[in-house]
């Protein structure tokens, strides 16, 4: 009895630490494969991309550990570029007078944007009983739909700022400071940050167990609506900043920007562990999950894999990653049960 | 080996382990040919699980069946229902998009080739209503036909099977008229006459007595005594269910509660029903300080409704509640805690706790708030207040970093109610406390109640248990169909009797009304 339940419990830390042992092989596996993979610049390149589905990542865990999911992320990204794009290059037109806003206002403006995407979001799931699924399915194509119409389809591609108007300076969020990113430096602070708030504040454990039993929270006295609602909300401001640091980083919106980028996130708090049924996940294990993705999308690239294998391969990897994941659920419920009689 | 002709099924020492719970412990059960076997206990006795073994909608965690000598296993109902074992919900499982003669022969479908021969299916529907004297039209839905006819339905469905050896009925009185339970313990007859053996569970005692003709009872999952209905007065159920050992005496309160302020005064609760009716209906009464408040009633009677009242879930209540002699209006459940008012639910799985979080978690849910310092939670605080509670109520927790449920029933049930304690209460409602815990824990859980009420905490008690509530509390209401048909004084005097009439009470009120 003893010695399975110690290699039960050597079983486990493999399982909880295999997110990262699948980057340690991947990293690997690459390097080998192209000899150029590990260099500081494909570091670079890297945590750029990362940045994106990271900062995603981050908020769609919020949302998973609710047990909802927002797949509007992908379109917020692309219209939060469009408007950034559009307040610099043409401003503001209203009756005939045009106003040009300063980058941090412009900043302010799109992140609040986010905010009552989100805000929308959560109230429709909530409130009007809809399910996640299909509240943000809609959401999704209504914010597609307005980057589109934003422009006309078009791009803009002139974000630089007017010198005389004073809004120069946005391309800076896609620049680097000391060689890092500042995307890698916000996906960092915000990871940070969020696992804190997770794991150590009222709101965060208060998502735990809403997303793990509705109606015991309630009966708590947790009010549900709200926690899932601040989750949502969360999501959108996180959709809102990276779809800002992408036009940064590519000096150019355009309305098709981060089309399938909601799976993308998904895909990697789900490698990194959070569970779709709700009431499990951390942002350690979807930080790492981001990366996985990251260096499995750029990884290929490099060594010359067709972007229509990627596909194929990246989607075994994700349905790999989940009956694992089940695997250990189940091994951790035997584990408690084992507890449980030994206890008696 | 197993053979015996006058057992038309035999299960032999079946366990069935859910996460979380042990529902059957060792149990062996027969099925006697052509007998009504009733099989009775209190809830999360086992029957139901049990019987779900039977008809292969749940395989045993382990043990043996045997029909005619033979080993049989079913992986499901399917397979049950080839060896001629037919069941009837508690809830009924139709589909009421579909018409009489669909529900009928679901899953028994004939065919003419490619496509299904639906003469056949209402010439076959009409036979079998024919034969349990209840005709009625075959091509109308089920959504739209009574409760009473729906039953019928669900009882015609197992009777289109030809070989039907057993049929398993859970409960299938208790949605049915006093004529149509009539009807039914007739056709029941002639079942058991043509050699079908019935297994029936019940929870009222009287219909025991007149249709069954063997008894088995189970408690907390585990077989207890059987014997022959005709050889048993009621009283051998009663006590059988119960069980004698677990009966926890009374014991002297420490505080006078004639000198105890009233805590709680409830005026006129109506609460009302979907479709018309009441599910509770002009319910007051008050209860002081430190009083242990006992409420009795069967299912259905409105005692958990009343709870959900008093927490803020059933907004849509109407009447007066008065707390400290101040008149609230309820909202909601954050702000029923606020005032000092904590619930330990019925349903320990389902609304008591979250899986996913460990032990400390889920004792301090409710009470996170509090260890707040500027924005970040204070471990220790937290670390603090929950061993705290550990060691209060006696919790057996090891690690307290486990998941919930490497906790044992019992144990899981003082979490739940550590939770509510942890918020410093002075209300606190108990539905069903002492529910699918063994006998020890439920001591113990007694033992709580009456140490933190002698403290002055105020709690209201809710269980469906006679003996249990007879000796734990101060006063007993009884609600009956949602009315309050009586209210004692808990005293040795008080006999089993006068509850079970009360609790009867409130539906001859509503017949007089039809």
């Amino acid at each position: 009895m003893k010695k399975q339940l110690d290699k039960n419990t050597v079983m486990m830390a493999l399982l909880k630490g295999r997110t990262f042992i699948v980057l340690a092989i991947l990293v690997i596996l690459f390097g080998i494969l192209s000899p150029n993979f590990v260099s500081v610049a494909t570091l670079k390149m890297v945590t750029k991309h990362v940045a994106l589905y990271g900062i995603l990542a981050i908020g769609m865990t919020y949302v998973i550990i609710t047990s909802g999911i927002d797949l509007s992320v992908g379109s917020v990204v692309g219209l939060a570029g469009m408007i950034a794009g559009g307040l610099i290059q043409e401003g503001l037109t209203i009756g005939g007078s045009t106003l040009y806003f300063s980058v941090p206002v412009v900043v302010l403006i799109v992140l609040i944007m986010g905010c009552l995407i989100g805000w929308a979001n959560g109230l429709i799931i909530t409130k009007l009983s809809v399910a996640p699924f299909i509240a943000t399915l809609g959401t999704m194509y209504i914010c597609r739909g307005l980057a589109n119409i934003r422009s006309g389809g078009n791009t803009f591609s002139s974000i630089t700022g007017y010198e005389g108007l004073g809004n120069q300076g946005f391309k800076a969020l896609g620049s680097s400071v000391a060689g890092i990113p500042i995307g890698a430096i916000l996906l960092i602070a915000l990871s940070l940050i969020a696992a804190v708030a997770l794991r150590k504040t009222t709101f965060g454990w208060h998502l735990y167990a809403v997303g793990g039993n509705e109606r015991a929270a309630k009966m708590s006295g947790i009010k549900s609506d709200r926690i899932k609602i601040y989750a949502y909300v969360i999501s959108g401001i996180c959709a809102a900043l990276v779809g800002m640091i992408n036009t940064a980083q590519l000096a150019a919106a355009h309305p098709a920007s981060g089309d399938g980028w909601e799976m993308n996130a998904i895909a990697a708090s789900v490698l990194g562990g959070t569970s779709m049924a709700g009431g499990i996940g951390t942002i350690g294990g979807t930080f790492i999950g981001a990366f996985v993705i990251g260096v499995l999308n750029d990884g290929m690239t490099m060594c010359g894999v067709s972007e229509f294998w990627q596909k194929v391969i990246k989607g075994a990897v994700i349905i790999l990653a989940v009956v694992i994941d089940q695997f250990q659920r189940n091994l951790q419920a035997k584990m408690a049960l084992q507890v449980r009689n030994e206890n008696k | 080996m197993f053979d015996d002709p006058k057992v038309a099924l035999h299960c032999e020492c079946i366990d069935k382990i859910y996460p979380g719970t042990k529902a059957l412990d060792n149990v062996s059960f027969d099925v006697l040919r052509g007998k009504v076997n009733v099989l009775i206990g209190e809830n999360g006795a086992g029957k139901s699980t049990l019987m779900k073994i039977i008809a292969g909608i749940e395989q045993p965690s382990n043990g043996k069946m045997y029909m005619d000598g033979k080993e049989v296993s079913f992986k499901n109902t399917t397979e049950a229902q080839a060896k001629g074992i037919g069941i009837i919900h508690q809830e009924l499982s139709l589909f009421p998009n579909l018409t009489v003669a669909q529900n009928i022969f679901m899953n028994h479908e004939k065919t003419n080739g490619l496509f299904v021969d639906n003469a056949y299916h209402t010439e076959g529907s009409k036979k079998v209503l024919k034969r349990l004297q209840h005709q009625m039209n075959t091509n109308s839905l089920v959504g739209d036909l009574r409760v009473g006819q729906q039953q019928m339905v669900e009882i015609a469905r197992n009777l289109v099977n030809e070989d039907l050896k057993i049929l398993i009925m859970d409960e299938p009185t208790s949605s049915l008229s006093q004529q149509e339970v009539k009807v039914l313990f007739t056709i029941m007859r002639e079942l058991t006459a043509s050699g079908i053996s019935i297994v029936y569970i019940s929870h009222r005692l009287e219909e025991i007595m007149e249709i069954g003709d063997h008894v088995t009872v189970l408690r907390d999952g585990k077989y207890v005594n059987d014997a022959d209905v005709k050889d048993i007065p009621l009283s051998w159920i009663v006590t059988n269910m119960v069980g004698q050992n677990k009966s926890y005496t009374r014991t002297p309160r420490a505080i006078d509660l004639n000198q105890q302020p009233v805590a709680l005064k409830v005026e006129h609760m109506f609460l009302p029903k979907q479709g018309g009716g009441w599910l509770l209906n002009d319910v007051s009464f008050e209860v002081k300080k430190g009083e242990i408040f006992g409420i009795y009633g069967l299912l259905g009677a409105g005692r958990s409704e009343l709870m959900e009242c008093l927490m803020g879930l059933r907004p849509e209540h109407t009447g007066d509640v008065y707390l400290n002699g101040e008149k609230i209006k309820i909202k909601n459940t954050a702000q029923q805690i606020e005032r000092g008012m904590a619930i330990v639910p019925e349903d320990r799985q389902g609304t008591g706790l979250v899986q996913t979080l460990d032990i400390e978690k889920n004792s301090s849910l409710s009470n996170l708030k509090k260890y707040v310092k500027g924005i970040l939670l204070s471990k220790q605080a937290e670390d603090k207040d929950v061993d705290r509670i550990i060691k209060d109520i006696h919790i057996k927790v090891a690690d307290k970093t486990l998941p919930i449920l490497s906790l044992s029933g019992g144990n899981q049930q003082k979490v739940v109610i550590g939770k509510c304690l942890l918020t410093d209460p002075q209300i606190l409602l108990m539905d069903e406390p002492s529910r699918g815990i063994d006998i020890g824990a439920k001591t113990e859980v007694f033992d709580i109640i009456h140490e933190y009420a002698d403290q002055g905490l105020t709690i209201l008690v809710v269980s469906s248990e006679l003996k249990e509530i007879m000796n734990i509390a101060d006063r007993i209401m009884v609600l009956s169909n949602g009315i309050k048909t009586a209210e004692f004084e808990g005293s040795d005097s008080l006999t089993e009797d006068d509850l079970v009439l009360a609790s009867y009470a409130g539906h001859h009120v509503d017949a007089a009304l039809e």
